[in-house]
């Protein structure tokens, strides 16, 4: 298969641009992992289960009627309500413990979410439609011969929005720094007066947020059912390119994954009988992981002893 | 006053070196294995027998598996169900391959299988740590998960790739009736679990506890950082092997990747970290709590659930089962296992308060 | 925060449901029927469906007739999440339920039939997998106590390519025709394989198969390959849960056109067309019955049970493919406690009893007909030898929002089917030492 890259090249172009674009869906999911640890040091496992929550609450304020913008505001309010709740009842009184204890409670709280959604909204797969057509973009093929989907264009300029949104919020908003000290050193960033919980709150909430946004846009691709949750296992990926704790990270590991695993599949996994989408991003990243132990734009491990 | 350690002297190095060094833990120990022996074949039914206590023991076996690399040697892995999935197809082709075998040494054979391929795989945790290496072990998940789907070999050639497991002999003995069933697992977990709590005070074990504690500082002080972390893997491999193999040969009587999927990796880690880590007991009892929870819930809210639809019914109990798992880390972070150190410092100065 | 006060209500509280769980509720003049289905999970939107419309089946029997004869059914759901152990375990814990134990067993899921139909055949209880399960299983001298009724996966096959055939003009028609197969890389998505291929080399048409990774949320590698590269004739698709959706759209986007691509019925419900939206108009899925609400049997659902509200799903979901297919597992289930009744008296029957009774069901037109199922499901009859009767499939497509049947009952090509399936049960029957038992 990989003379067809020689023969074909358009083909090629065209197999790692839609890559490229997969590659931005999953960081629309990596970045709410991505902000809580750089925030928090916590890997919340539980932020594929608040993307169904997200995409659940406000397709089902749709159906009931509701106006768009309505239903995004509500959406909205609640999960920036459920990340604030989060804080209050299960982070808060686990202050200062180890790292794994809180990676499990992520783990509860990832099954309470999952369970919560459906109970409220139901376990039926709905269809959501946000005006933006998953069609190819016909002008730009016949220019071109790549044929991209207009909907994955619109999602890659939005994620392109949050993470410049996110960039200067951390750099240049009071709370973005406070977040970046909190990260750095808990103790340390509390003793200057840094309040935690309160930072700790916002991180919730704007990782609802993210949520949300990642819930509308896969819930417009795949529907809305609970399939969403397991976005999870595609995002961890990209996490670990980019490192967990960088925003740009997210970016550019899901450039990297999307690209490299489309061309895979495509090129090498004939050889092997296909199907090897879902471990190639996995060794991919533990290759990457060998030469920068922290990811591409993590924060440099120091050790001492 | 119950439990006191009081005049009983070693007077050995012998008595210095013991398991259970105080007569209580000793008795206890035995109760428990009296009552796991005796008393829950003739009390308990084919149901409790067979699809309570059977999964409750092969969890415990992974969770052990796995507490030696997360809870004594402090390297996160995902890898579990992948290395269960080895040890339960390695486990088929050497049943199907040499019927004339004795089941133990299938067993056995399985999971030196899977412990070869966890050596392989840990090959990454020598310069790799934390959660980074919590997802590189999933690259081996996905790959043996790949692997078991794609090559007709492992599943000789079925039309389906769902195969059914080969009837269980020992010495002429066809284990099939719930008891006997029962019975096997219990005995091999005991074993295993024994083997266990001994290697973790052996040299080695002590070697992964620095690991775990330090790393940097360990390898200072000489411990030899790549023969000791391929060591976990390979032993807690071995284990996963050898409950990989339980699970499809005693529980289900088939095997397919399938169950052996992420969720299972996820399943055992809770149980571990809800157990307790580094505890050979808190495998146990992280193992029944996993496994005991959801059909307790489900009993539970059978009892008076016949008003809710059964649809909520079913995600109430994922909210409980969520709610519980954030509960009890909020009460005891540090597991079950140290709520049972609680109870015997209690039971020690009881009835006095201190 | 003290752990007593918090921690003990919560033990005893467990401790009382272990305890009190799994009792089986003895009354006579009762039937027992399991239901395990999946309200949760990936796949509980269709999983909800299956349980509700089997339990809104025998909800009607016993509310229109008082269950079979005078016997009420009785049954009790078991959450399985569609994995396998739990299915191991729900069996486990439902076998000994009612007066006369578990009646019969729908495993609802491939992997499941499989780690039960061992236990089932020692504990004499019938497992039925209507449109899944073990396909080998159709040979009953092998496997006495699993009937895979209806139609199985590799019949099915066959009827897709008669039917693709008549939309080519002709069975010759398909020479040098190019199928892409696009399965669920699992062992359930890999089961029409040698099927297909022994077709392709019937026919003489070229067969492609693209696996796609579960679950499927992202299958862009594999269009390319097929919209760019292969440009396949008509495409196959066997997918399971969110893999069909996706597909749909994929293939809108590489401009596939959607009516030239045929589904398992597995991939051919709302749940599956719905989420996709325009991409899913004039796809076409394999059906083993029909969808609708317009038969007697569903009206009489409404008419006893939703009327009263007592329904388990929400209306619009009734005549739905799904709810359907339900209703179809409800109803055989009932006739052969029926056939088994008519063969022992009127009484509570034994698993065994209905295994005998499976084995001489004959659902001819007249008895559907009585059933009020007319059109809803096709005729078939089981012997001791065939355990799945090989009934005809229907083609629906997907238009304008509903699926409209465009294809009469196709029948399946037993002359392939059979030779391979008998080939499939002795390998096993060789593997585990069965002698087949002999049907003459």
């Amino acid at each position: 298969m990989l003379d067809v890259v020689i023969t074909d090249p358009l083909f090629a172009v065209e197999v790692i641009f839609s890559g490229l674009l997969s590659g931005i869906m999953y960081s629309l999911v990596a970045l709410g992992f991505a902000l809580i640890f750089k925030a928090s040091g916590i890997f919340n496992f539980g932020q594929g289960a608040f993307v169904l929550f997200a995409a659940l609450t406000f397709v089902s304020l749709l159906n009931m009627g509701i106006n768009f913008w309505l239903a995004v505001l509500i959406s909205l309010a609640v999960m920036i309500a459920y990340g604030i709740a989060v804080e209050r009842v299960v982070l808060r009184p686990l202050v200062n413990q180890p790292l794994i204890i809180l990676f499990m409670a992520t783990i509860g709280l990832n099954f309470f979410t999952e369970g919560l959604a459906q109970t409220l909204w139901g376990t039926e797969v709905h269809a959501l439609d946000l005006g933006i057509p998953d069609v190819p973009w016909n002008a730009l093929g016949d220019a071109t011969g790549l044929y991209l989907s207009v909907f994955e264009l619109v999602a890659a300029v939005i994620a392109g929005v949050m993470v410049v949104a996110l960039a200067l919020f951390f750099s240049k908003t009071r709370t973005g720094r406070a977040l970046r000290a909190v990260s750095d050193d808990h103790q340390a960033a509390m003793s200057v007066g840094i309040p935690l919980q309160h930072i700790w709150a916002v991180t919730w909430a704007v990782a609802g947020i993210i949520a949300l946004v990642a819930g509308m846009l896969w819930g417009a691709k795949l529907g809305v059912q609970f399939s969403l949750a397991l976005l999870a296992l595609k995002a961890l990926p990209v996490l670990i390119i980019g490192g967990f704790d960088s925003i740009e990270g997210a970016i550019v590991g899901g450039l990297i994954v999307g690209a490299s695993e489309k061309f895979a599949e495509v090129f090498i996994g004939p050889y092997f009988g296909g199907a090897i989408e879902n471990w190639f991003p996995y060794v991919l990243a533990t290759i990457f992981l060998l030469f920068r132990p922290q990811g591409l734009f993590g924060e440099r491990i120091i050790e001492r002893v | 006053m119950i439990y006191r350690e009081a005049g009983q002297f070693k007077t050995s190095y012998a008595a210095d070196e013991a398991i259970f060094p105080i007569i209580q833990d000793r008795w206890f120990v035995a109760a428990i294995l009296a009552i796991g022996f005796i008393a829950v074949p003739i009390l308990g039914n084919d149901y409790w027998l067979g699809s309570v206590f059977i999964p409750f023991l092969i969890f415990s076996l992974a969770a052990i598996g796995l507490n030696i690399l997360v809870g004594y040697t402090g390297l996160i892995s995902l890898g579990t169900a992948g290395f269960m999935a080895v040890g339960a197809f390695a486990a088929y082709k050497i049943a199907t391959a040499f019927p004339w075998m004795n089941f133990l040494v299938v067993l056995i054979l399985a999971g030196i299988v899977a412990a070869l391929v966890g050596l392989v795989f840990g090959l990454p945790s020598l310069r790799i740590k934390g959660f980074y290496l919590a997802v590189t072990t999933l690259a081996a998940h996905f790959f043996i998960e790949w692997v078991f789907t794609h090559f007709g070999w492992f599943t000789n050639y079925s039309f389906t790739g769902v195969i059914s497991s080969p009837p269980i002999e020992m010495l002429g003995f066809v284990v099939d009736t719930p008891e006997s069933r029962y019975i096997m697992t219990l005995s091999i977990v005991v074993v295993l679990a024994l083997v266990a709590k001994n290697l973790v005070r052996s040299e080695l074990g002590r070697a992964w506890m620095a690991i775990r504690d330090m790393d940097v500082a360990a390898e200072v002080i000489g411990i030899p950082m790549l023969k000791t972390k391929l060591l976990a893997f390979a032993v807690s491999s071995f284990y996963c092997g050898i409950a990989g193999a339980l699970w499809a040969f005693v529980y289900l009587g088939t095997v397919e990747p399938q169950a052996f999927d992420i969720n299972r990796a996820f399943e055992v880690l809770f149980m571990v970290i809800i157990g307790g880590l580094g505890s050979i007991l808190g495998s146990f009892l992280g193992a029944g709590f996993i496994v005991l929870m959801p059909i307790a819930i489900t009993n539970g809210a059978a009892v008076f659930g016949a008003a809710v639809p059964a649809d909520v019914l079913s995600n109430l109990e994922l909210i409980i089962f969520g709610a519980l798992i954030i509960f009890f880390l909020i009460v005891e972070p540090f597991g079950l296992a140290r709520l049972w150190q609680v109870a015997k410092e209690k039971l020690r100065n009881w009835p006095f308060p201190y | 925060m003290n752990f007593r006060t918090l921690a003990l209500p919560v033990i005893a509280a467990t401790a009382f449901a272990v305890s009190t769980g799994g009792q089986a509720f003895a009354q006579a003049k009762e039937q027992f029927m399991p239901i395990n289905a999946y309200w949760t999970g990936p796949y509980a939107a269709g999983g909800s469906a299956f349980g509700g419309g089997m339990i809104d089946y025998f909800k009607m029997l016993n509310e229109r007739d008082g269950g079979i004869n005078g016997v009420k059914l009785t049954w009790e759901k078991c959450e399985t999440g569609y994995k396998t152990d739990r299915i191991v375990e729900c069996y486990e814990r439902l076998k000994k339920n009612g007066p006369t134990g578990m009646t019969l067993f729908h495993p609802m899921s491939t992997g499941g039939t499989y780690a039960v139909f061992e236990r089932a055949e020692k504990d004499q209880i019938p497992v039925i997998t209507l449109g899944y399960g073990n396909t080998a299983g159709s040979d009953g001298r092998v496997f006495p106590y699993l009937f895979p009724a209806l139609t199985n996966y590799w019949s099915q096959n066959t009827a897709k390519i008669r039917f693709i055939g008549s939309q080519e003009g002709g069975m010759d028609k398909l020479k040098g025709k190019k199928i892409a197969n696009v399965h669920h890389d699992s062992a359930y998505g890999k089961e029409t394989i040698p099927i297909l291929e022994a077709q392709a080399e019937k026919y003489g048409f070229e067969v492609k198969h693209y696996p796609v990774v579960h679950p499927g949320l992202d299958q862009k590698a594999i269009w390319l390959q097929i919209g760019r590269q292969y440009k396949p004739d008509w495409i196959i698709l066997r997918g399971w849960g969110v893999m069909n959706p996706t597909a749909l759209k994929e293939a809108a986007r590489v401009n596939f056109p959607r009516d030239k691509m045929v589904g398992v019925w597995w991939s051919g419900a709302e749940e599956d067309t719905v989420p996709a939206g325009p991409a899913a108009e004039g796809y076409i899925a394999a059906g083993f019955h029909a969808s609708g609400t317009e038969f007697p049997v569903i009206q009489d659902i409404i008419k006893h049970v939703y009327d009263k509200g007592n329904g388990e799903l929400p209306r619009e979901r009734l005549g739905s493919i799904y709810y359907n297919r339900a209703v179809v597992w409800g109803m055989v289930s009932a006739e052969a406690v029926r056939q088994a009744q008519d063969m022992v008296g009127k009484r509570p029957v034994t698993g065994a009893e209905v295994q005998k009774a499976l084995e001489t069901l004959d659902m001819n037109a007249q008895r559907i007909e009585g059933l009020g199922a007319t059109g809803l499901m096709p005729t078939f009859k089981l012997t001791c030898a065939d355990h799945e009767g090989g009934a005809a499939v229907k083609f629906q497509q997907w238009k304008g929002g509903k699926w409209v049947q465009i294809s009469d009952w196709i029948e399946t090509d037993q002359s392939m089917v059979r030779p391979m399936v008998e080939a499939a049960a002795a390998k096993y029957a060789k593997e585990k030492n069965i002698t087949p038992r002999s049907c003459s």
